[in-house]
């Protein structure tokens, strides 16, 4: 069985790079923003326990960042990137440091409140285009050498990017500070007994989770060329928090799962619905496909009640 | 790893489901995008759709022998979903022409991902004047109203009136702020004045609050720089606690949807522009009473839009012998649109649609003759007045 | 007299608008309060099931023709069985998961139960009109008050503290408190505590529906209209102090005064000001401003 893992692992490599001759890349680049979304939110909730309403904040907030920068500032999409990170880190510090002090429901209380403020700010400042969002945000080349504009360049960069925040978590979760957070999520007083600054890691695992969230926020921006108040807003915290249910909260893959199969959701949930009424012969099912809503409702209901280990649970054990 | 296959799989069995079918000659196809579920769903949506099917069907089903098809979405109010959709309906499945509906974001990003691929772009639903100024494009079409039409409309009207003093009610975001700036110019260059206004954040419930305020300022009108269920709910708490016995209420932005969610006695009085109303001759009257026969409800200005709109377009199509893009807008330019949605309408340079605006109040309930009949006329503004250029326009397009 | 540049009857005309608005907020917090403190359950239906009790008292005038002051009672009713069916069938078998769970459940079944009446009857809303009785206003010297609006603060009041009386000082409420204490103690003395929450998670309900009824004349009734106040009323309860019944019923009050103050001052803010409160206040006192920590 060892000799088949690496062959897995060269067959996906394989089929990532050879999906966006197969499928619209413009939508694999969604997912997979949306996958390092997800899996920067599992990070904080799967392995560390901490559950935060507020993470539309870094997402959205490091979208806007990125575009000022490139938009307004001129700078490449790499620095454009990178300042937007930093700007999800340090939004990052600022919340998680003041929601640090309090814990269970309290603390995603005061995540939720400090990111609803945030997104006050958003919508006050005449630079963030309000409703009508910031558009226009160039591609740009990267390193002044790779043009983005065209989707292929700009679909294997997203891949790196996205592949390499994964490693990174992983190297995190297995990392000695991982294995603290994992004691942390199980016992905290025992922790803390055990001599720990719990509160560091916290607020360290806080950070990095921002910083990640804001990579996606950013990528996507500059797959897009806008931003919106949608990414900034509550109801894309809940989103994401969806997404890590349905794909299996704190496992590796569940986060990408959990992501494809709400972005397919949401693209195509009128075909699933025609589809569905045909296979099926109901003919309400139909009218399922005006409503996002509910069938997002259902599968909520749907995952709390039967499914809580999520798609990737579904295979691997808890351990 | 067994995770990985899945994914696969799952990838493979949506896609599988999504992707359209190849056909023996390429249909001619119009992509329509708008809110279908949500806010905005009354004022486009599904009835939009209905509208547009009505079109083709009347059209004949073919142009220049291809079937006409039609593709539908649902954005949801979100740009990324708008603007994704919009890209793959170009890029993969061959559509021709963007039909928009309502919310400005999202029409803002579709139509710059429709002039990045060079399609057409029509918009009926939105209000966003950029789209015809900082946005503007040679594939932009704003085609049914915009905030400039809407609040020289209400404006003029009102001030011709002798209603001179004024206060505003703004929702506190930019297409608020856009209505109100607008409206505001309106009023000073002729002589009004704005004696206050009263920013309110989106959604809120309780106007109560904010109407005394507009009240103690004593202007004549209370000029609604809101839309939606924020309209709604602000002529509501108006005629509980008695604003409309002291102020004119002019909604700068009221479909008739809403007019008839408010309720006719809660209602009365309110003055709106719109470009369009079922009652205003026998060819309104005559598409209205198909419409309502489907949808069970009157259509409104935007609904008449997308019918109009998608006539003109494949009448255009027709005469210019083409589907290309550039050859097609060129003939768009040419025509003047006369039909059951306006007379004398006509594209502009910057890509608005100028036709005339009317000026509307709603009647008292002993003036309702039939379901639906709220309006009466108060005047009308013609295309130029209503649609004028702004002086400060960005666009460039107008300059040539 | 100038108080803040504002006039004292401008002033006082704001504050008491902003008590109306803050009884709605007494009374749907309460309801949170309650079955937060006994079943440990983040209800995040609660606004869903406010604007249920706002849909159903339109429905029954407009199909049935009953009237208003009949729908007071029967819409609560009404849904409080739907919160004992919720109950029994999802949110029982959640209890001894992480709190999240619930608060997912209950997102979910909002969502679900929106998108459903949006689908059929969309999002503009219906109108209600203010029954006869009620209609009209009271020149109250420093403003007009309509009297439905004097109505609307009576009613929450009375019910909020009939509330309040019967979980503090009857025996009723005493097993109530001593469940969010101990339940298996309450259990072992007899009390059929699976039957106390599955009715209290209905009362809790019930009273967001009562809520809905008072409404229902004043805001449009719309399906999205309790998302829109769902989140600041999470932000009160926790303000208040999760468990705490009088601790949510005057953080309610107080928050519609601050409301109505802001809406004066720096209106764009008001919807936001909570949430700045709420960051203050679980800084300095983490368990709310009259909670204990759990």
């Amino acid at each position: 069985m060892k000799l088949a893992k690496p062959i897995i692992l060269l067959a996906s490599i394989g089929i990532a790079i050879a999906l966006p001759h197969f499928f619209y890349p413009i939508f694999l680049m969604k997912i997979l923003c949306f996958a390092l979304f997800a899996a920067a939110f599992n990070l904080l909730l799967g392995y560390t326990g901490l559950l935060s309403f507020g993470h539309a904040a870094f997402f959205g907030g490091a979208g806007y960042c990125a575009g000022y920068f490139m938009r307004d500032m001129g700078v490449g999409p790499a620095i454009g990137i990178t300042i937007a990170v930093l700007f999800a880190a340090a939004l990052g510090a600022l919340i998680g440091g003041l929601a640090i002090r309090r814990q269970g429901i309290y603390f995603s209380m005061i995540t939720l409140a400090l990111a609803q403020m945030f997104y006050f700010v958003c919508v006050q400042v005449p630079a963030s285009g309000g409703e009508d969002g910031f558009q226009g945000i160039p591609r740009g080349d990267l390193f002044g050498l790779i043009n983005l504009q065209n989707d292929l360049n700009l679909y294997y960069l997203i891949l790196c990017l996205t592949v390499a925040g994964f490693l990174f978590i992983k190297r995190i979760i297995s990392s000695p500070f991982g294995q603290i957070l994992k004691a942390i999520k199980e016992n905290e007083p025992r922790a803390i007994s055990l001599g720990y600054n719990v509160n560091r890691f916290k607020f360290l695992v806080f950070i990095l989770s921002a910083a990640l969230a804001g990579l996606a926020g950013s990528t996507q921006a500059l797959v897009l060329g806008f931003e919106t108040l949608t990414d900034a807003h509550w109801t894309m915290s809940g989103l994401v928090i969806l997404m890590t249910l349905v794909g299996g909260v704190g496992t590796m893959l569940g986060p990408f799962v959990g992501a494809l199969v709400i972005v397919l959701l949401e693209h195509r949930v009128g075909e699933i619905g025609s589809f569905l009424s045909q296979v099926t012969g109901i003919a309400w099912f139909n009218s399922l496909g005006e409503s996002v809503t509910i069938v997002t409702g259902l599968i909520f209901v749907f995952c709390v009640m039967a499914f809580r280990r999520g798609l990737v649970g579904l295979f691997i054990k808890q351990k | 790893m067994r995770q990985t296959l899945i994914s696969m799989a799952a990838v493979a069995l949506f896609a599988v489901a999504g992707n359209a079918s190849a056909a023996d000659q390429p249909p001619l196809k119009i992509g329509f995008i708008t809110d279908m579920s949500g806010l905005y769903a009354d004022i486009d949506g599904q009835g939009g759709l209905e509208a547009i099917k009505m079109a083709v069907a009347d059209f004949g089903g073919t142009v220049l022998g291809r079937k006409i098809e039609i593709v539908s979405a649902d954005h949801q109010n979100k740009a990324d979903i708008a603007a994704s959709k919009t890209r793959e309906w170009i890029d993969q499945n061959g559509v021709n022409v963007i039909i928009g509906g309502t919310n400005s974001g999202t029409a803002l990003a579709t139509a710059k991902v429709a002039a990045e691929k060079k399609r057409i772009y029509i918009n009926n639903g939105a209000g966003t004047s950029a789209l015809t100024n900082e946005q503007c494009s040679p594939y932009t079409i704003h085609y049914t109203y915009d905030t400039i039409a809407m609040a020289n409309g209400s404006a003029k009207g009102l001030l011709d009136k002798g209603y001179k003093n004024w206060f505003f009610l703004t929702a506190d975001y930019a297409f608020g702020y856009a209505l109100e700036k607008d409206a505001s110019n309106v009023v000073l260059a002729n002589g009004g004045k704005v004696l206050g206004d009263v920013k309110h954040p989106l959604n809120a419930s309780d106007f109560s609050s904010y109407l005394l305020q507009a009240q103690s300022s004593k202007a004549q009108v209370l000029g609604l720089a809101n839309a939606g269920g924020d309209t709604i709910n602000s002529v509501k708490a108006a005629n509980e606690f008695g604003i409309t016995k002291t102020m004119k209420l002019a909604g700068l932005l009221v479909f008739i949807s809403d007019v008839h969610a408010i309720g006719i006695k809660n209602a009365q009085g309110l003055l709106a522009t719109t470009a369009w109303y079922w009652d205003q001759n026998d060819q309104t009257r005559k598409f209205a009473g198909r419409f309502m026969e489907k949808m069970k409800r009157m259509p409104g200005m935007v609904q008449a839009g997308d019918y109009s709109s998608t006539m003109t377009y494949l009448n255009a199509v027709k005469a210019a012998g083409t589907d290309d893009s550039d050859k097609v807008m060129e003939q768009l330019r040419k025509t003047k649109i006369n039909d059951m949605f306006t007379k004398n309408g006509y594209i502009r340079k910057d890509g608005t649609m100028v036709h005339d605006m009317y000026l509307y109040e709603v009647k008292s309930p002993a003036e309702v003759k039939s379901p639906w009949d709220y309006y009466k006329l108060v005047s009308s503004l013609s295309g130029e007045k209503a649609f004028a250029i702004p002086p400060d326009s960005k666009c460039a397009l107008l300059n040539k | 007299m100038e108080i803040f540049g504002l006039s004292t009857s401008a002033l006082l005309s704001q504050l008491l608008l902003g008590l109306v608005n803050g009884s709605f907020y007494a009374v749907l917090s309460l309801g949170l309060a309650i079955i937060f403190g006994l079943l440990n359950v983040i209800n995040f239906s609660h606004g869903a099931m406010f604007m249920l009790g706002a849909i159903v008292t339109w429905m029954a005038g407009q199909y049935f023709e009953i009237n208003y002051w009949v729908m007071l009672l029967l819409a609560p009713f009404i849904v409080g069985l739907l919160g004992i069916v919720i109950e029994r069938l999802f949110l029982r078998r959640l209890y001894q998961l992480d709190h999240l769970y619930g608060l997912l459940l209950t997102f979910g079944l909002t969502l679900f139960i929106e998108g459903v009446l949006r689908s059929i009857y969309g999002a503009s809303g219906l109108a209600y009109s203010t029954p006869e009785l009620l209609s009209g206003a009271t020149d109250l010297g420093f403003m007009v008050l309509p009297n439905y609006r004097a109505w609307a603060v009576f009613s929450s009041l009375t019910v909020c503290f009939v509330t309040w009386y019967v979980i503090e000082k009857t025996s009723i409420g005493s097993y109530l408190r001593a469940g969010t204490e101990n339940p298996k103690l309450v259990q072992a003395f007899g009390v059929n505590f699976p039957l106390m929450t599955t009715l209290t998670y209905g009362f809790g309900v019930a009273l967001a529906a009562f809520s809905g009824v008072l409404a229902a004349p004043i805001i449009q009734i719309s399906p999205l209209m309790g998302s829109n106040l769902i989140i600041t009323v999470f932000a009160v309860v926790v303000i208040g102090g999760m468990g705490s019944i009088m601790g949510s019923i005057l953080t309610g009050l107080g928050l519609g005064l601050v409301e109505g103050l802001t809406k004066v001052f720096y209106p764009q803010a008001s919807s936001t000001v909570v949430f700045a409160i709420m960051v203050i206040v679980l800084l300095f006192r983490p368990a709310g401003l009259f909670g204990r920590e759990k």
